[in-house]
């Protein structure tokens, strides 16, 4: 099977519904914030591991991150924006998830453990082990794997969030993710994964399919890979 | 060309943030104040959803102790009294019956043991052993008005004050400690007495207590007025 020679519409195809291309920018921008504010946050005690350790293995122990990458400025500054913008977050993506549901685009988008076969036949056209794009819908089961998992992602930072933010208050979810201590560096781990999917995003949108990029904007696709829809 | 514009438009948007997180930015005249006020919502979500009187901290067992908690105190050198036999708690503000109290009367009244985990606002943790009297108690000996909302603790250690809410100093585990570990609660911590509780953060237990005031209206505190939030509730 090859991809289908482009629509001819002038428009394109519709692709992202509204709910979703706005919650998308308002979550990256947040992330953003998150991150930024989270490591001015993470300057105020460079460890992880109750007083006196044992500590976790952590590169970035009693290190400072550079200043362009730190809101807040102190603490407390930090503190603020961390928790404000932690309401936009969280709220961009209840709406988004109550929208896949909604829509029903969340078949597009889980990953199951039917999307298997075809991910090993993806990972082989990449490795360039097969020569024709394997047969798709909106997302191929690699881009599925890869959407569920920073969607899992997301849900794992709110809530190691929130068991960080009221360790007493909610000591079942904190002892659930290992002890406060243990629920920072999962915490600061996501940061990392985080920065990784955002980085490789990017790069893919900018070197597989620009038009993607307009699509999440404006909401029509009109580039090389209409059938993708 | 609508793709390079787009990502034009996004280079600029991830420049501008990147120039705001350069500056350090807490979010200037403009930004800061809205970001206090969403920070006040955060106290009342804090008190009235996460907070309750009945919910209790954990315990830890004696052997999980931490073997040093950091001191800290706003002073350039450790707060101590000149005649320590001299002092008393002054109770006060909206009660019937205001008190002078020494620490032979605070050991005299009911005392709460226990060994929990002590949350620092800058993410350190630490286990301790405090023992002292509950606020409860002191409250029900001075005998607070119904007017009373609040109590505003002060201490000698340069005009360092805390501010809580009612329900929190009532909690059950918000206690006058005297001692710690097993032993009177040594200087670095705040002696004579200081302020504790599991619910809050560090910065909210008033050390080197002079007063506990009872208030209709909700005093600041040392850090709380300079943009930490105000609850602290952990």
């Amino acid at each position: 099977m090859t991809v289908a020679p482009p629509v001819a519409r002038p428009q394109g195809v519709k692709r992202h519904h509204w709910i979703v291309r706005v919650t998308h920018w308002t979550t990256f921008v947040t992330l953003l914030g998150m991150i930024a504010s989270g490591l001015q946050i993470y300057s105020a005690y460079a460890r992880f591991g109750e007083r006196g350790g044992p500590y976790f293995v952590n590169a970035f122990e009693d290190r400072q991150f550079p200043g362009w990458s730190r809101l807040g400025g102190w603490l407390a500054g930090a503190l603020n924006w961390h928790f404000a913008l932690a309401w936009p977050l969280v709220i961009g993506g209840v709406v988004y998830l109550s929208y896949l549901v909604y829509s029903g685009e969340w078949r597009s988008l889980l990953f199951r453990p039917r999307d298997i076969r075809g991910a090993i036949e993806m990972q082989k056209y990449y490795l360039r082990l097969r020569k024709d794009h394997p047969p798709q819908g909106k997302h191929n089961p690699l881009q599925k794997l890869a959407y569920t998992f920073i969607i899992v992602l997301g849900a794992l930072s709110v809530l190691t969030g929130f068991a960080i933010y009221k360790p007493t208050q909610l000591k079942w979810l904190t002892a659930l993710f290992g002890g406060f201590q243990a629920t920072r560096y999962w915490h600061f781990w996501a940061v990392w994964i985080f920065t990784a999917f955002l980085v490789a995003h990017v790069i893919l949108v900018f070197v597989v399919d620009p038009a993607s990029l307009r699509a999440m904007i404006v909401g029509w696709y009109r580039g090389r890979f209409p059938s993708h829809d | 060309m609508i793709d390079r514009r787009s990502f034009f438009k996004l280079a600029a948007g991830a420049g501008g943030a990147s120039l705001v997180a350069a500056c350090g930015w807490d979010g200037g005249n403009a930004v800061r104040p809205l970001l206090l006020d969403v920070s006040r919502i955060n106290d009342w979500v804090g008190e009235k959803i996460f907070f309750s009187t009945r919910r209790l901290a954990p315990e830890y067992d004696i052997a999980q102790r931490t073997a040093r908690l950091p001191s800290y105190f706003i002073s350039p050198t450790m707060p101590e009294l000149k005649d320590p036999a001299k002092w008393q708690l002054r109770v006060d503000g909206l009660v019937r019956k205001p008190q002078s109290l020494s620490l032979d009367d605070l050991r005299a009244m009911p005392r709460t043991t226990y060994t929990v985990k002590h949350h620092c606002v800058e993410g350190w943790s630490a286990i301790a052993t405090w023992h002292g009297v509950p606020v409860a108690a002191v409250a029900e000996r001075c005998e607070m008005l119904p007017q009373a909302r609040y109590i505003r603790f002060d201490s000698f250690d340069s005009g360092y004050s805390n501010g809580w809410d009612l329900a929190s100093a009532m909690h059950p585990q918000t206690i006058l400690a005297y001692g710690m570990n097993d032993n009177p609660l040594p200087a670095s911590h705040g002696a004579p007495l200081r302020l504790y509780s599991p619910t809050k953060l560090g910065y909210k237990m008033t050390k080197y207590l002079v007063s506990m005031t009872f208030t209709a209206d909700r005093p600041g505190g040392y850090w709380e007025d300079q943009g930490y939030p105000w609850f602290a509730g952990v």
